[in-house]
C-alpha cells in the first residue's frame, strides 16, 4: 500500500520468492521454479509494464485517498490481528486420514498420464488470453 | 498423521488464512485498479500454497505440483488479460480509479 505501484510489484515478487522457498522446503522443486520464474519474473514485467503506461497520483491526491480508505476500514487490520492471535491460540483441526490415491512420485508422469486433462484446460486458456488481448489491443480500421 | 506434521500444518494453515486475509483486504481499500490485482495476486499465492501443503501433508507432492503448474498458467492469463483490461480502461478513461470508470454504468 505504498505510494508508488512499483514498490507494491517489488513486495509482491519477493513474496512470490519467499513462496518459491516454501515450496522447495516443502519437496516442490518444480512448483518452486516455477513459481520463482513466472510469478516472481513474467508477473512482476506485466504489472511493471502496466504501470509504467499508466499515469501516477500526486503525493497530495494519494494522501487523501489513504485517509478515506483508513476510514472506511479502520478495523482491518485490527481483524487481521485478533483473527491470527485467536487462530493460534484456538485453533483446533480435527485429524483426518485421506482416500488412498494411486502414489505417483513423478511429476511428469502424474501431469501426462493422470492430469491430462489439464493440459487441454491449459491450452484453451492459453488461446482464450491470447485472442483476449488481441482484442483489447486491436486497433479500429475506421 | 504424525504430531510433528500436524503442527507444521496448523502453523500453515494460519499463514495461509492470514494471507488470504491481505489478500481481501488489499482488494477491498484499493481505489487503483493495479493494486487489486496485487490483492488478487495474493489470494492466488494463499491457495497455491494450500496446494502445495495439502501435497506434501498427504505425501501426493507430484499430484500437488501438477495442479500447481496448471493454476501458475491460469494466473499467468488471468493477469495479462486483467493488465489489458486496465490499459484499456485507462485509454478510454485517463483513470484507473475503478469509482471513475462509469462507461458501462446503465
Amino acid at each position: 500500500m505504498t505510494i508508488r505501484l512499483v514498490h507494491s510489484v517489488v513486495g509482491l515478487a519477493l513474496t512470490s520468492a519467499i513462496l518459491a522457498a516454501i515450496m522447495y522446503r516443502l519437496n516442490s522443486p518444480l512448483a518452486a521454479v516455477f513459481e520463482l520464474s513466472v510469478c516472481s519474473g513474467l508477473i512482476s514485467v506485466i504489472f511493471i509494464t502496466t504501470v509504467s503506461f499508466t499515469q501516477r497520483i500526486s503525493k497530495e491526491r494519494f494522501i487523501v485517498r489513504r485517509r478515506e480508505r483508513l476510514l472506511r476500514f479502520l478495523y482491518l487490520p485490527f481483524i487481521i490481528i485478533i483473527v491470527g492471535l485467536l487462530l493460534v491460540r484456538y485453533l483446533k483441526i480435527p485429524q483426518f486420514s485421506l482416500p488412498c490415491l494411486a502414489q505417483v512420485t513423478d511429476v511428469r508422469l502424474v501431469l501426462w498420464n493422470m492430469r491430462h486433462l489439464d493440459l487441454l484446460g491449459q491450452a484453451v486458456i492459453i488461446i482464450a488470453g491470447v485472442f483476449g488481448v488481441v482484442v483489447f489491443f486491436k486497433e479500429s480500421n475506421k | 498423521m504424525s504430531p510433528d506434521t500436524f503442527e507444521l500444518f496448523r502453523y500453515f494453515i494460519i499463514f495461509i488464512i492470514l494471507l488470504f486475509i491481505a489478500g481481501v483486504y488489499c482488494v477491498l481499500v484499493s481505489f487503483n485498479l493495479v493494486r487489486a490485482l496485487i490483492g488478487v495476486e495474493i489470494l492466488i499465492k494463499a491457495v497455491t500454497l494450500l496446494i502445495i501443503l495439502a501435497g506434501y501433508i498427504c505425501d501426493r507432492v507430484a499430484l500437488a505440483q501438477a495442479i500447481v503448474l496448471t493454476l501458475i498458467v491460469i494466473e499467468i492469463v488471468i493477469m495479462v488479460v486483467a493488465g489489458g483490461v486496465v490499459l484499456w480502461a485507462f485509454k478510454y478513461n485517463k483513470t484507473i480509479d475503478p469509482r471513475r470508470l462509469s462507461n458501462l454504468r446503465g
